[in-house]
């Protein structure tokens, strides 16, 4: 590992010696430790099976480690870290039947940090009817719907599981403008993906993860500056098939 | 003018280089208030942590400085704006004379070419 890690600083994510072995499976995540701190925008970057998602659940509390711990702000997933980790799944989740203005009025009963204004303003921004049906729209635009409810909490921890793999690139511009302007500059984003090109510009640091493992943690500044090199050009060195 | 961007190469070093270029030539005047960091980074598509780093860089050359209560601002000193800016043409010069002498010409030949184009 090398750069991106301040031991002194604040850390809001912190993993020890994380495992998990799925039963009768294999180890999706191999004894991983690694600290992410606050105010940065970091991608999780890696192959498929590399244990991204896995990874991901656990952070959501969705699945338990088999061995080592994994604490945010301090506390174990849980109810405590739920309220302050705003989590956009890699699927849709949402009920089809309700439309626009009935999922955000869910998400503002759901969240006590949810903020209605700064999703309302996004919608509009993005010219998506409130009450339109979530079953009426696109794929594309069921994504944006997702990605902005999950923007507009004032969370601690935005963990986006491949966040732009489908809409078009206008979009994808507005939402990475929209990721610059409305997070909280203590808040932490970790993002999947597999489009690097598009979104290297406004990471911190990646975290390139294979076969379960951490193979690099590294500013992006640092890689270009070392390799002489993009992130996305590098990760395909590294990832050569 | 659009932010160009290449990610094979530090992004605050040319961030640096286009906020510079952008005061030289004046689209920033002397004194002018800048944009948020948050707003520049949002308008550029970079991090906000990046584009922080950049205005240190400048902050620290004094092409920037910072109020207390009114934020980031161009420098008045005049002086130091038109040095930038000489420094700025020299590096452009020394790389179109590199490119010449590439291309097989001769100083004289170059000043000579030069004059040809300019008249």
């Amino acid at each position: 590992m090398t750069g991106g890690m301040e031991m002194n600083y604040n850390n809001l994510v912190e993993l020890v010696n994380l495992t998990k072995k799925y039963k009768n499976g294999p180890v999706a995540v191999n004894n991983i430790t690694l600290a992410m701190a606050r105010g940065r925008i970091i991608g999780l970057l890696g192959p498929n099976g590399s244990g991204k998602t896995t990874m991901i659940k656990m952070l959501n509390g969705l699945l338990r480690p088999t061995t080592g711990t994994l604490t945010i702000n301090g506390h174990a997933p849980g109810v405590e870290t739920k309220k302050k980790v705003s989590y956009l799944p890699e699927k849709t989740y949402l009920p089809d039947s309700m439309k626009v203005s009935g999922v955000v009025d869910y998400f503002a009963e759901f969240y006590e940090d949810f903020r209605k204004d700064r999703a309302y303003e996004m919608f509009q921004s993005l010219n998506i009817a409130l009450n339109a049906p979530l079953k009426t729209l696109s794929k594309g635009t069921k994504e944006k719907v997702q990605l902005i409810l999950v923007m507009s909490r004032d969370a601690d921890l935005f963990i986006l599981d491949e966040p732009i793999a489908g809409v078009d690139p206008a979009a994808r511009d507005y939402i990475i403008k929209t990721i610059i302007s409305n997070y909280n500059e203590n808040a932490t984003i970790l993002l999947s993906t597999h489009i690097i090109s598009d979104i290297e510009n406004i990471l911190d640091e990646v975290i390139f993860l294979r076969h379960g493992q951490v193979i690099l943690q590294s500013t992006v500044e640092d890689i270009r500056i070392n390799k002489g090199k993009s992130v996305d050009a590098y990760f395909r060195e590294v990832f050569v098939c | 003018m659009s932010w160009k961007l290449y990610s094979d190469r530090p992004i605050y070093s040319q961030i640096v280089e286009r906020i510079q270029v952008q005061i030289v030539s004046g689209f920033y005047a002397p004194g002018d208030r800048l944009p948020s960091v948050r707003d520049l980074a949002a308008a550029a598509g970079v991090n906000p942590n990046t584009m922080q780093k950049a205005f240190g860089e400048l902050e620290r050359s004094g092409l920037i400085v910072t109020q207390r209560t009114s934020g980031r601002s161009v420098t008045e000193e005049i002086d130091m704006i038109k040095t930038i800016q000489k420094e700025l043409a020299a590096g452009k010069i020394g790389e179109f004379l590199e490119n010449m002498k590439e291309l097989g010409f001769s100083r004289e030949e170059i000043l000579s070419l030069l004059k040809e184009e300019t008249e």
